[in-house]
């Protein structure tokens, strides 16, 4: 690396299933792409994520050993282990300063993926607290399992996901609980709440209670009654046990985590007087959810929009992964949480949308484009994991969005 | 804590070849290639780190650069995130510490 910098035609930020895939497709048109990644391998959060679909094992590492293979094939550049901590445009072209110095390219693809909501409980300072994904990284990327006995904070798609992970990889789990009611849990804390959002899930769960009831629950409008009646003692999804009537008051614990007190609480998530007690673990793993990781889009003049939906601020962007910032581009969790599929058809689409921009497609580019489009719209119908209900929907209002603004040059 | 030698869908470990660093003064052994994080929690150890102000205790949070809360000082390359920055052999490695003034300016109790 020279103090002038390194000129390419793409820079990818993010090895991620979005970013790997769109290097390859890029790099199949033709254009001189380098990817980039602070974590020191690439593959993203695929590298830990592995589910079972109907009766195989989905496993994210063996994607990623395919995709990065396929990069190696391509002459496309994966340099892991730097950070990003900068963009500017300069006339034509962006310097992305990083932690081995300037890269410059005519156009960048952001691909930086999701970060974990933070979820406060008191005691969460502790060592041995951490969030849901650094269990599954120490467990699944690392090799090292977070503790000898863990508790699971916060009721949603990623902590269900995560907590049949580690349970599968030999970790022990007192359970899975809510987090403590107040303004920062918000919903998150109310019983009623969460099983709604349970039951867009009821397809993954081994519990006849989930799985049988979810349909009809839903349309008698059931989610409050199970609430009330829900068993104290929480029932069992793949050994672990679900406590949707316990939360989680304080983590405790001297330098280290020792314990959680926990409570019973009501349909509401009050509290019960006089419930609380005492579970001995040595970790917990807070799951607030998933947020697009988009300091970069911002720092690169990218107007963003809020959509609860696809999990708060984001870049806007058109259904093609254009931005308004010429040259700029996104795919994956940035526009939206969303599975690895979907990330990664987003980022074929963006590749293809790079190619017809930097004239590397030729004819047919078009045609190009509204297939990967199709393609990433049948990805999400399929989807087995949805991460809030309503996606589609809301990606259509970005689309709209897009069209009366910045298609029509307002 | 204890390693996942054998995992049940994802297989053998990448790191495989052992060596020794020493952490706060102490001896201890991990893997080429490891996240420091990871071959300290391995290790039994959970406090990375001194809050600069209280003195209080920290450990990593999500393990992937976000938080910042992991980092702590590898001799030679200043002040890191434990959770990125791959074991190497003869590493000497300290807590990241507590500072003699707070930094705020907040009064201490």
């Amino acid at each position: 690396m020279t103090s002038k910098g390194e000129e390419t035609d793409l820079i990818i930020v993010g090895a991620g299933p979005a970013g790997l895939s769109a290097a390859n497709k890029a790099a199949e048109y033709g254009l001189r792409v380098t990817v980039i990644d602070e974590f020191p391998e690439p593959g993203g959060r695929m590298l830990g994520q592995f589910h079972e679909e109907s009766g195989h094992w989905w496993v994210g590492k063996q994607i990623a050993d395919e995709l990065i293979a396929e990069a190696g094939r391509r002459g496309v550049r994966i340099r892991c282990g730097v950070s990003v901590y900068g963009m500017l445009k300069v006339d034509d072209r962006f310097e992305v300063s990083t932690s081995i110095g300037a890269l410059f390219a005519p156009r960048v693809l952001l691909a930086t993926g999701a970060a974990e909501i933070p979820m406060p409980v008191q005691g969460w300072t502790l060592p041995g607290v951490m969030s849901i994904g650094a269990a599954q990284v120490m467990a699944n990327v690392n090799f090292v399992k977070p503790g000898r006995r863990g508790l699971i904070v916060g009721i949603n798609v990623l902590a269900m996901a995560i907590a049949r992970e580690l349970s599968v990889s030999g970790v022990s789990l007192a359970g899975i609980v809510l987090p403590p009611a107040g303004p920062l849990a918000g919903a998150a804390a109310k019983p009623k709440d969460n099983l709604e959002l349970l039951m867009g899930l009821s397809h993954l769960a081994p519990s006849p209670i989930l799985r049988m009831g979810s349909r009809i629950a839903r349309s008698c409008n059931l989610a409050g009654w199970i609430a009330n009646f829900f068993p104290r003692k929480g029932i069992r999804m793949w050994d672990i046990p679900l406590q949707l009537r316990t939360a989680a008051v304080s983590i405790n614990g001297n330098e280290r985590v020792e314990s959680v007190t926990l409570a019973q609480v009501d349909a509401k998530g009050e509290i019960l007087d006089g419930s609380q007690w005492e579970e001995p673990v040595d970790f917990v793993a807070l799951a607030g959810g998933l947020y697009p990781l988009a300091e970069l889009a911002s720092v690169a003049g990218c107007p963003f929009i809020y959509t609860p939906e696809l999990g708060g601020h984001l870049p806007l962007h058109s259904e093609q992964m254009r931005t308004p910032v010429e040259g700029l581009y996104v795919a994956g969790n940035i526009t939206g949480v969303e599975s690895a599929l979907v990330a990664m058809s987003q980022g074929r689409l963006a590749a293809a949308s790079i190619g017809v921009d930097a004239d590397a497609i030729g004819s047919g580019g078009d045609r190009i484009v509204a297939e990967a489009m199709e393609e990433v719209g049948r990805t999400r119908a399929a989807a087995l994991i949805q991460f809030q209900p309503g996606i589609a929907e809301a990606r259509r209002g970005i689309y709209r969005l897009w069209q009366e603004t910045i298609e029509v040059g307002v | 804590m204890e390693r996942i030698q054998h995992h049940p869908i994802l297989g053998k470990t990448k790191f495989h070849q052992p060596i020794t660093y020493t952490f706060n003064g102490k001896k201890l052994s991990g893997y080429r290639g490891e996240p420091i994080a990871a071959a300290l929690l391995a290790e039994g150890i959970r406090v990375l780190r001194r809050h600069e102000e209280s003195g209080a205790a920290r450990g990593f949070y999500c393990a992937i650069g976000h938080c910042m809360e992991c980092r702590l000082v590898v001799q030679g390359q200043g002040i890191v995130r434990s959770c990125l920055t791959p074991l190497e052999p003869g590493m000497i490695i300290t807590e990241g510490q507590q500072l003699a003034n707070e930094i705020t300016g907040r009064k201490l109790p």
